[in-house]
């Protein structure tokens, strides 16, 4: 499914991805983990199509498909879903209009038609009862006045409007009290499927209680130093991370 | 029937005026560029006007003559030469296109964006079509509604000789011929435009659209409106169309006046797309209006306009709330591209007590383009207890744009309560992208955000201007953020 090779993306002069290679296979959960700074962030930004990095080399092959060649738009529509760290408000542009733009996007791309009003609400309903976002959130304006946990609630509730091939959440956890954690989880897990596949990258081993890994991957210094099964959160919940540090090279670093 | 018996009641008029002593070395309809006196009364002549008229326009004439040009306005062109102009140029039928491959493509691109039919293409760019005769029909039967009510829509041509009482008693009452430069010119030489009576009462079943005044077009530039709603009498009116207008008049300088008597209400909106020149600012029209509304008690005037046309723009619809518990709005988007200038805003005057004035400003600017909102809200001493809000909004598309407000109070009663709110913000780059991750391309999502961000003021459109007038936004916008 998704094949990431000697992934290499910087920042104006700044290189944050030194060499980065993961593979994702059709099903699959891959937790990334890592200290701050480490590249997490950045490499779901890159996935993602964000201009502000520039890619330096490496590549990343989705299905056959060069991702780097797409405008992010494009990735969205081959099926790539990004849950945000921190969902963008926009003002006056009703939730449900937006999702409507989106997956109108993406259907167009298939060939498809506009989604018929009655499918597109019935679709709505099923998926915000998924992580109990109700009537009132998403008829408003897009995340404007939600607080963190509503915001991440709606981020899933899109991500099960979309219904990605690849959907990356990016610390998802963050500002989440227990309960929002829980529902917020319960949208993810019931979102698995042999034919979708998760990267989930996190700070947290807690998240992963809720949201079972199939492997862990620990990112430091831009490139993946470890891997190994969900046991491996364990361990660097208790070790923390600074015996996997590689010692930086990167001198304007220092 | 009616388009044939039009253009000989054209022809008949315009012939006849020739009789009246008209310099007879003019070949055609149009006369020659300058402005004196003479010209003046040429143009009163060839409309058949009555004395009064023909004085009240000299009248103008003189006032216009003593004043200057101003400049206050933050836009900067080259004056116009008033001089170069020609004042009169007859209504008459435009040059037929055979088929629309003769049409400008980039207009026939901007109108099949906004959905504009192909017949309705072929008319509005002058394509001969069948389509005439049926929109005949829909125009007579709107007429035919409109007459049983005792609602008078016309041309204001028309309207001064068939209902001169009503023009003598009205024109000039709001906007005096000495209000401003551009005010006094449009009185002296106003060529045309809409006269509206709705009678004691009465509520108009449907928006008045010049859209349906056919064979109405072409009033030129120096446009004049008199709308006058009788007590407790309700209109909404609709100026101008979303079609590209690719007008050949640099200088426009119309006029609209508003009577709102007791209790009356009158929304007017407006969509302006009119040439905004090249993307160095070249040929574009220059738009100088003046437009205003009196409030008599308990009545409302809501102004709501669109701007996304004009090289300059300098318009101030504004509310003289005169009558106590009188209502005044003013809802506007104005948006500048490439070398585009806009200084428009409102003027709130409150006179009578109790008086409300609500203001909702949103300017978008991209490219090269300076975007003013230029506001004053006067509060009189009679006026107890009346309150304004006011919102004014810049969204900024590129780092060489500019946006201004000049909101200009002057309070003179102590228990009148005054909000305003102002922001700037530049569109965000994590918006659009946000937009894309999930599947929306760049444009789509720049039109998305710009629509979200002015939808207090396109939600005061009626629906199907509503609708038009997002698109146009969206059009406007193409290719700006930077």
């Amino acid at each position: 499914m998704l094949k990431i090779n000697n992934l290499c993306a910087k920042v104006g002069d700044n290189e944050i991805l030194k060499g980065l290679s993961l593979e994702v296979k059709p099903g699959e959960l891959h937790a990334i983990m890592g200290p701050n700074g480490s590249g997490k962030s950045t490499l779901a930004a890159v996935l993602a199509g964000r201009d502000l990095y520039e890619v330096t080399g490496g590549s990343v092959d989705l299905d056959g498909i060069d991702l780097l060649d797409l405008e992010a738009s494009e990735r969205a529509r081959e099926g790539v879903f990004l849950a945000f760290q921190y969902p963008i408000e926009i003002p006056g542009v009703s939730n449900l209009n937006f999702m409507k733009a989106a997956l109108n996007g993406k259907r167009a791309h298939r060939g498809l038609e506009p989604i018929k009003a009655k499918d597109f609400l019935e679709k709505v309903k099923e998926c915000s009862s998924l992580v109990e976002l109700d009537g009132r959130l998403r008829d408003r304006s897009v995340n404007e006045g939600f607080s963190g946990g509503e915001k991440k609630r709606n981020e899933i509730f899109q991500m099960a409007m979309l219904e990605p091939k690849l959907a990356i959440l990016d610390e998802t956890d963050s500002g989440l009290d227990i309960d929002a954690l829980r529902v917020v989880s319960k949208g993810v897990n019931a979102m698995r499927s042999p034919e979708r596949s998760f990267i989930v990258i996190t700070h947290y081993q807690r998240l992963l209680e809720h949201i079972v890994p199939d492997f862990v991957h620990v990112l430091s210094n831009g490139k993946i130093v470890k891997s190994g099964g969900k046991e491996l959160a364990l361990e660097l919940e208790e070790k923390g991370y600074d015996w996997l540090k590689e010692p930086s090279h990167d001198t304007s670093n220092a | 029937m009616e388009r044939i018996d039009e253009d000989k009641l054209i022809d008949e008029v315009t012939g006849k005026n020739y009789e009246y002593g008209f310099t007879t070395d003019i070949e055609s309809d149009t006369l020659p560029p300058g402005l004196d006196e003479d010209v003046v009364r040429m143009i009163s002549a060839k409309k058949n006007e009555p004395e009064w008229l023909l004085n009240w326009r000299l009248e103008a004439f003189k006032v216009w003559s003593e004043m200057t040009e101003p400049d206050w306005a933050h836009v900067e062109y080259e004056k116009p030469d008033f001089q170069a102009i020609s004042y009169y140029s007859a209504p008459k039928q435009k040059k037929e296109l055979a088929s629309l491959d003769e049409v400008d493509p980039e207009l026939l691109k901007t109108m099949e964006k906004l959905g504009i039919s192909l017949e309705e293409q072929k008319r509005l760019s002058g394509v001969a079509v069948d389509f005439v005769m049926d929109s005949v029909s829909v125009a007579t039967s709107f007429k035919e509604k409109l007459g049983e009510l005792g609602v008078i829509f016309c041309s204001l041509g028309e309207a001064i000789q068939k209902h001169p009482e009503l023009v003598r008693k009205h024109l000039g009452t709001v906007v005096p011929q000495r209000d401003n430069y551009y005010a006094a010119l449009n009185s002296a030489v106003f060529t045309d435009g809409s006269f509206c009576y709705i009678p004691k009462g009465v509520r108009c079943p449907m928006e008045l659209s010049t859209y349906f005044r056919i064979n109405q077009a072409g009033t030129g530039q120096f446009e004049r409106t008199l709308i006058v709603a009788d007590e407790g009498s309700y209109v909404s009116y609709l100026e101008g169309c979303t079609a590209p207008q690719r007008d050949e008049n640099q200088l426009h300088a119309a006029v609209v006046e508003i009577i709102a008597n007791d209790e009356a209400e009158v929304r007017y909106s407006t969509v302006q797309n009119w040439y905004p020149g090249d993307k160095d600012g070249k040929g574009g029209v220059f738009n100088f209006v003046t437009k205003r509304g009196l409030c008599h008690r308990a009545a409302k005037i809501s102004w709501t306009q669109v701007e996304t046309g004009s090289a300059i723009t300098w318009k101030y619809p504004s509310c003289i709330l005169k009558g106590d518990d009188s209502i005044g709005e003013f809802f506007s988007v104005a948006v500048t591209n490439n070398k585009q200038q806009a200084d428009t805003g409102t003027k709130m005057i409150h006179i009578g007590k109790r008086t409300r004035s609500t203001i909702i400003s949103k300017g978008i600017s991209s490219g090269h383009s300076q975007n003013s909102y230029r506001g004053l809200v006067q509060i009189h001493p009679g006026a107890e207890n009346s309150r304004n809000f006011s919102v004014c909004d810049s969204l900024l598309m590129t780092d060489t744009c500019g946006a201004h407000t000049f909101p200009y109070i002057e309070v003179k009663n102590p228990t009148a309560q005054i909000e305003h709110e102002a922001s700037t913000s530049k569109i965000g780059d994590d918006q659009i992208f946000y937009c894309q991750q999930r599947g929306i391309e760049e444009e789509e999502a720049i039109g998305l955000i710009v629509k979200g961000y002015a939808k207090d003021v396109l939600n005061k459109l009626p629906m199907e201007f509503a609708v038009e007038a997002q698109k146009l936004l969206t059009i406007s916008l193409e290719g700006s953020v930077g």
